[in-house]
């Protein structure tokens, strides 16, 4: 039997436009109050994620942790040994837009896999699904409020750096800010399509963790760049994170543009959005 | 008036060899408890979740408000409530939050508070769902299956986990959803579920429904036989055999069973009298849907 719609659309006039019944049926799907849906969803993860331990620790907690760490060590001072090491400016000038970096990585690869996979185990998306939340709306809200947390986390870098190290102010707060946005796409992307095809938040969690430590080690976030030895910098060059140090690192202190990082970034971002949304399957 | 769901040989295969429903046909009609019975794994959750839209049917037509669940989900937004057997919400929502959200998806819905308070859940309305007992978890899922105000509802084993006040205040509730005209589906293993709420029940057994009827229709048509029941020293009862109706009489230590037909407690209670016997004790037990299930299926539900 083909289906109903389109048995009753047989005896329209001939005149009338064709009205396709599975599109408009799609649209219908996804959308009445649809932008209404993911607004709310996108709150209510908000708090869900602010309820998170893991999201207190590796976002808002161990960045500015680590920066008082290496504030404490190598000061602001530019000049002297840091002339070397920190392209020429303040260490803590250099670390402020590398761990704006570090804070997006964390909301990517830890909190949105182990999110995700969550939901897909264990019949959260199902629940979901029943009453018709439209898939988009879930991934959206994930992304959206990660989008929230990673500019929470990043204030709390820059404002610790600002008060007790007093790093200048960015060279161009737009190219600072697109470069976020850009980084946050890259690494929410990585984190969906984790979530994507791990089997389960204990695996996410761990390819998650280890990628956070292996990128916040050898992206020149915490070790600079000029010090790395020659493989910790290959290893580098096939880090997202890399890219997206470069690229805050070059708004902050000299307001310029990494097309390279960005066009790097990007890419990730689209390769990895459109592979998790192929892969990310209703549990 | 049409019927509320029409589902005509339907048919799902897992893999390439797995059947899980096998020819399946049924009409649920505006406004009645329908029962899907059966024990674990028969394929009832699979029938619900094809007509609920969750699942693709292999073959077969499926209508839900005449309109196709899978195609045209959209179309039945708010008008389905669905309460799952498996499915979670995230640890750390709050019981007010879900309604809000689930509410949120129906435009026009906001009275959820309402449903708080019926489903005993006001009290709980800042627990995390983590922290809600399963009794807690499965209300709140009903709850949620309600909160757009449906024309149909599905309800999957809603009872399981419910203590037996829990359940009967459930029961309860039900009866009051289907009272406003609210259609239910019901699936459930509980034979005594099922025989208190179901207008209908259609008995599943390996993929296929073996027999529909209403509760009592069952009963009738595939165990017509009750049993009259009284406890006696009586030393030799094969008398009791001439009894009319009497089919068979068998005894378990002062236990006499007597099984069959027609105004069997009377007959009894006639020849005990005329024998001078006084049993204490002598009644009838009525055969039950869990009677009908053993005949038709030849298994017990828990198997």
């Amino acid at each position: 039997m083909a289906d109903g719609a389109a048995g009753r659309a047989a005896p329209a006039p001939a005149d009338a436009p064709p009205a396709p019944a599975s599109p408009a049926g799609r649209r219908r799907l996804s959308h009445p109050g649809g932008l209404r849906v993911l607004l709310k969803l996108t709150w209510i993860e908000l708090k869900l994620f602010l309820r998170e331990p893991m999201t207190i620790v590796f976002t808002f907690a161990f960045p500015v942790v680590l920066m008082f760490v290496l504030g404490e060590v190598f000061g602001n001072q530019p000049g002297g040994s840091n002339e070397r090491v920190f392209a020429g400016t303040g260490a803590m000038n250099y670390y402020a837009p590398a761990y704006i970096a570090v804070v997006t990585m964390s909301v990517g690869v830890i909190m949105l896999p182990a999110r995700l996979t969550d939901y897909r185990s264990g019949g959260v998306l199902r629940r979901f699904r029943a009453s018709l939340v439209p898939i988009w709306a879930v991934l959206g809200s994930q992304v959206l409020a990660a989008l929230v947390l990673g500019v929470i986390g990043s204030v709390l870098v820059a404002a610790f750096a600002a008060i007790f190290y007093p790093v200048h102010f960015p060279d161009s707060l737009a190219l600072l800010a697109a470069g976020f946005v850009l980084c946050s796409a890259a690494f929410a992307a990585i984190g969906t399509l984790l979530g994507a095809v791990m089997p389960s938040p204990r695996a996410a969690q761990g390819a998650g963790l280890m990628l956070f430590f292996v990128m916040l080690f050898l992206s020149g976030a915490s070790v600079p760049m000029e010090v790395m030895s020659s493989t910790m910098k290959k290893i580098g060059d096939f880090l997202p994170l890399t890219y997206g140090v470069d690229l805050l690192q070059g708004a902050w202190s000299g307001g310029t543009w990494d097309w390279t990082a960005a066009i790097v970034l990007l890419g990730i971002a689209l390769v990895a959005g459109y592979l998790s949304l192929r892969v990310y399957r209703w549990g | 008036m049409p019927p509320v769901i029409t589902v005509e040989h339907l048919r799902k295969v897992y893999g390439h060899h797995v059947v899980a429903v096998d020819d399946v046909s049924f009409e649920v009609e505006q406004g009645e408890i329908f029962g899907l019975l059966g024990s674990n794994g028969a394929g009832k959750t699979t029938t619900v979740e094809c007509v609920q839209g969750l699942r693709t049917p292999t073959g077969g037509t499926v209508r839900v408000l005449g309109k196709d669940p899978v195609h045209h989900a959209g179309d039945l937004r708010g008008r389905m409530g669905c309460q799952l057997q498996e499915s979670r919400l995230p640890d750390h929502m709050k019981v007010w939050e879900a309604l809000d959200l689930f509410a949120s998806l129906t435009p026009g819905v906001v009275d959820w508070q309402t449903l708080l308070e019926q489903w005993g859940l006001a009290e709980k309305r800042n627990a995390s769902f983590s922290n809600l007992s399963g009794g807690q978890r499965q209300r709140l899922f009903i709850a949620l299956a309600l909160v757009s105000s449906p024309e149909v509802v599905f309800l999957d084993e809603m009872t399981t986990g419910l203590d037996p006040a829990a359940r009967r205040i459930a029961w309860d509730l039900i009866e009051k959803i289907r009272d406003r005209g609210t259609t239910v589906v019901l699936v459930t293993h509980f034979m005594d579920e099922a025989e208190r709420l179901c207008d209908r029940v259609a008995v599943v057994d390996k993929g296929k429904i073996i027999a529909a009827d209403t509760p009592r229709g069952l009963v009738v048509r595939y165990d017509p036989l009750e049993q009259v029941v009284f406890t006696c020293e009586l030393p030799e009862i094969a008398w009791l055999r001439d009894v009319p109706g009497a089919r068979s009489v068998t005894r378990r230590g002062q236990r006499v069973v007597v099984e069959g037909t027609g105004p069997l407690l009377a007959h009894v209670g006639a020849a005990l009298l005329q024998r001078d016997l006084a049993c204490e004790d002598l009644r009838v037990i009525e055969p039950s849907l869990e009677d009908v299930f053993l005949t038709l299926t030849g298994h017990l539900v828990e198997d």
